[in-house]
């Protein structure tokens, strides 16, 4: 070791500025290794995660078929590959499935480039999710035409509300997002819950729901569930890569990610930026939680099960935070969660495989020590480990 | 008294108080009961916080050693019928589901010590790793178990404690609602009365503090910074162990997919409400059941008055909200500023010492340890 690599911790202490503005974009065959180099660890992480998962399926196999059976993670593969993409309706809902988690993985992505590890995802996108079935809900006599607009605006607008309050408490109090987000998850768990079965409850249901959304709802477009609001992630993901990468504001965001020191005294605002980046989130929260209530579902449960927000962290994860790596991390884990239906009912191997084989990629991406001892790739070049201490305290005092 | 109740705001205030004093010792044991996986967890993440290592993953710890305790104490209840219960109705099937499930929530503790401690990766995405791993592994083996429908292994009875102690006055329903418990609720009170003594009374607790704070100035006076974190991270997964046990061995005696529902988060909250002290942590947990406990004593009995019509109105999901906007208020400052050990979250790197700039002198301490 003859020179130190300038390490990314070394970049948070107290260094001259100039050496953190985010790196320049290499050009040409050095940006085509680069991007070999991003994509070669996640896939070796998928890779990996198939084998862990295979193994787990084998050792389980007793209880599943009663017996060792070597065969069963073929057989349940085969069945998650056809159940996502197997037919058009398959490939149709794999989309589906994705365009939550890349709406909301794009939440989490771009806390991520400002320095922000956004757990909220989950409560912006119930409230987005509330305040979108409300407004559904509420112009059931108007035409599609303003019903949409109108429920798709309160969702984003909701979602934006959450993401703030997180933002502005860190921004001018110093209060962690990470805590602040978990605890405002809850809250909007309760919030749910009380409006749903209260205030908003349906005339002649069952179990605590709102009304059916009618008007509102989002037109089919393509095969047995594919609505429109499929496009919405498909627009997201580029307006997001152009905004991060080619715009003046995410040049300043991912400079206040990379130091926000080096930020202020290149006469940026970090504790606006702070705010606007968690804001923006939950906006994008907000609308995938909107889009699956007026898309999905098209009612609102008290009891709302789902779990796209903290999925959505494994899918910023994975996608290492670029909206186009979200595209396809999104993409993969939308295909898992659309075929693991049928993984269960052909395989009998239960649903929560999913969740399993997801912890498992991250394992091997927080780990990828391992991954590249196994499969011998180089140690990748600068930016791949953007990720590697978002969070660098609890106790951090307030920006200025 | 009536008249009292009169005054606008204070007097509903009083009247409050005066009826939480009345119904506490009826709902004295409910809260305790749902404080101790909370005060528990909230240990596990007092052991990992206080020596600088950020632990979201209390939830997934708990879920994990609630599964394995429930599935082991089953299967060797089916091994080992019979067994003539022992004291708190001890079988062997509970003590070795019990001891099965500590070794689980240690398994999982090493795995976020390795990644945070060794690999430095972020601790936050380790915890979420353990997270959703631990929903998925036990969601999955939970449905493959549940459909030979295995017998339930029992569970740990509650201690009685003498009518002696229920009748000391103002006091007594206190005693006894704490100590009537099973074996793993007093041994929270046990550890909770402990850890406190052991952090600021002992040589470990001022090495732990000193790792947490500022692990570089440990480290020149010879503390064994990885070491301990370890140690400590790996301890820790005995609280959560015991947090899980508790919901599938003591308090219940089944397991659902996600039974822990939030407990491992309202267990962050706590330690960070009770300033990361065992004992602060502890009253935090009581504190925030205290709130669920009160909602359900409006609901059976509410007080009289303008004030019952009131309780009765707000909304019980209001109730469960209380604890997290609570945590998110002392975060902010509002109400006295909780500061948490000032190198949490922060990979120890040790430093090199090609490194060192030339102007610094060399210490002779560091040169000690690392010889």
């Amino acid at each position: 070791m003859t020179k130190d690599p300038v390490t990314r911790e070394e970049l948070h202490e107290e260094q001259p500025p100039q050496a953190a503005v985010p790196e320049q974009e290499p050009r040409g065959a050095a940006r085509a290794r680069v991007l070999l180099r991003q994509v070669l660890l996640p896939a070796s992480a998928i890779v990996l995660s198939l084998v862990v998962g295979a193994v787990i399926m084998i050792a389980s196999s007793p209880l599943v078929r009663g017996d060792i059976d070597l065969s069963l993670p073929l057989t349940a593969y085969w069945a998650l590959l056809n159940g996502s993409l197997g037919s058009f309706n398959a490939i149709v809902s794999t989309l589906v499935q994705a365009t939550p988690l890349i709406l909301a993985g794009l939440a989490v992505g771009i806390g991520f480039k400002a320095g922000l590890f956004n757990i909220g995802a989950q409560g912006q996108f119930l409230m987005g999710a509330l305040a979108a079935a409300t407004m559904g809900v509420a112009t059931a006599d108007l035409p599609p035409l303003i019903a949409i607009p109108v429920a798709l605006a309160a969702g984003m607008a909701a979602g934006l509300a959450y993401g703030f309050i997180p933002g502005f408490l860190k921004a001018y109090t110093g209060a962690h997002e990470v805590v602040t987000t978990i605890m405002l998850n809850y809250v909007a768990i309760q919030l749910v819950a009380y409006v749903i079965s209260g205030p908003l409850r349906g005339a002649n249901v069952t179990f605590a729901r709102t009304e059916a959304i009618t008007s509102a709802a989002l037109p089919v477009i393509a095969g047995r569930d594919g609505h429109i609001g499929l496009l919405f992630a498909a627009v997201a993901v580029p307006i997001m890569a152009w905004m991060l990468f080619r715009s003046t504001l995410g040049f300043e965001i991912r400079t206040v990610g990379a130091n926000p020191d080096a930020a202020r005294y290149a006469g940026m605002h970090p504790r606006l930026l702070i705010i606007l980046a968690l804001s923006l989130g939950g906006l994008l929260a907000g609308l995938a939680g909107a889009t699956e209530i007026l898309g999905q579902v098209r009612h609102m449960p008290a009891a709302y099960a789902t779990a796209v927000g903290f999925d959505a962290i494994a899918v910023a994860l994975l996608g290492r935070a670029h909206p186009v790596g979200i595209l396809f991390a999104g993409l993969l884990f939308g295909a898992m969660r659309a075929g693991a239906g049928l993984m269960q009912i052909q395989a009998g191997i239960p649903v929560q495989m999913v969740n399993v084989l997801q912890a498992v990629i991250l394992f091997f991406l927080a780990a990828d020590l391992i991954v590249r001892a196994i499969f011998r790739l180089r140690a990748a070049g600068v930016g791949v480990d953007e990720m590697q201490t978002i969070t660098r305290s609890y106790g951090e005092q307030t920006a200025k | 008294m009536e008249v009292v109740y009169d005054i606008p705001l204070i007097g509903w205030l009083i009247q409050f108080v005066v009826y939480v004093i009345e119904v506490m010792p009826i709902i004295a044991p409910t809260i305790i009961g749902a404080a101790t996986p909370i005060a528990l967890g909230a240990l596990c993440g007092f052991m990992n916080e206080r020596s600088g290592v950020v632990n979201i993953g209390i939830e997934g710890m708990m879920l994990t050693a609630a599964f394995v305790a429930w599935w082991t104490a089953s299967l060797t209840a089916q091994l080992l019928p019979g067994g003539e219960p022992w004291l708190f109705g001890m079988t062997p099937a509970l003590l070795i589901g019990l001891v099965a499930a500590l070794v689980a929530a240690m398994l999982v503790s090493l795995v976020h010590a390795w990644l945070s401690i060794t690999v430095r990766a972020d601790q936050i995405i380790s915890g979420t790793i353990i997270n959703i791993f631990a929903v998925g592994i036990t969601g999955y083996l939970n449905l493959l178990v549940s459909r030979s429908a295995p017998p339930s292994a029992g569970q740990f009875t509650r201690w009685n404690p003498p009518e002696v102690l229920a009748d000391i006055p103002v006091i007594g329903w206190l005693l006894d609602a704490l100590l009537s418990q099973g074996p793993i609720g007093l041994g929270l009170l046990v550890a909770v009365i402990v850890m406190q003594v052991m952090l600021f009374r002992s040589r470990w607790g001022l090495r732990t503090r000193a790792v947490g704070e500022h692990p570089e100035a440990a480290e020149t006076v010879g503390i064994d910074v990885v070491a301990l974190r370890y140690r400590n991270v790996i301890l820790g997964g005995v609280f959560a162990g015991l947090a899980g046990a508790y919901l599938t061995i003591e308090f219940g005696n089944s397991f659902q997919g996600e039974m822990t529902n939030g407990r491992g988060f309202i267990a962050l909250a706590a330690l960070i409400f009770g300033r990361w002290t065992p004992l602060g942590a502890f009253g935090a947990a009581i504190l925030f059941t205290a709130s669920e406990g009160i909602q359900r004593a409006v609901r059976f009995g509410p007080p009289e008055g303008a004030l019952g019509d009131f309780l009765a109105s707000v909304p019980p999901q209001f109730y469960s909200a209380v604890p997290y906007l609570v945590t998110i208020i002392i975060l902010a400052g509002v109400v006295g500023r909780s500061l948490a050990p000032a190198a949490v979250g922060k990979p120890y790197t040790r430093e090199k010492r090609e490194r060192r700039r030339p102007e610094e002198p060399a210490e002779p301490a560091t040169a000690a340890t690392e010889g």
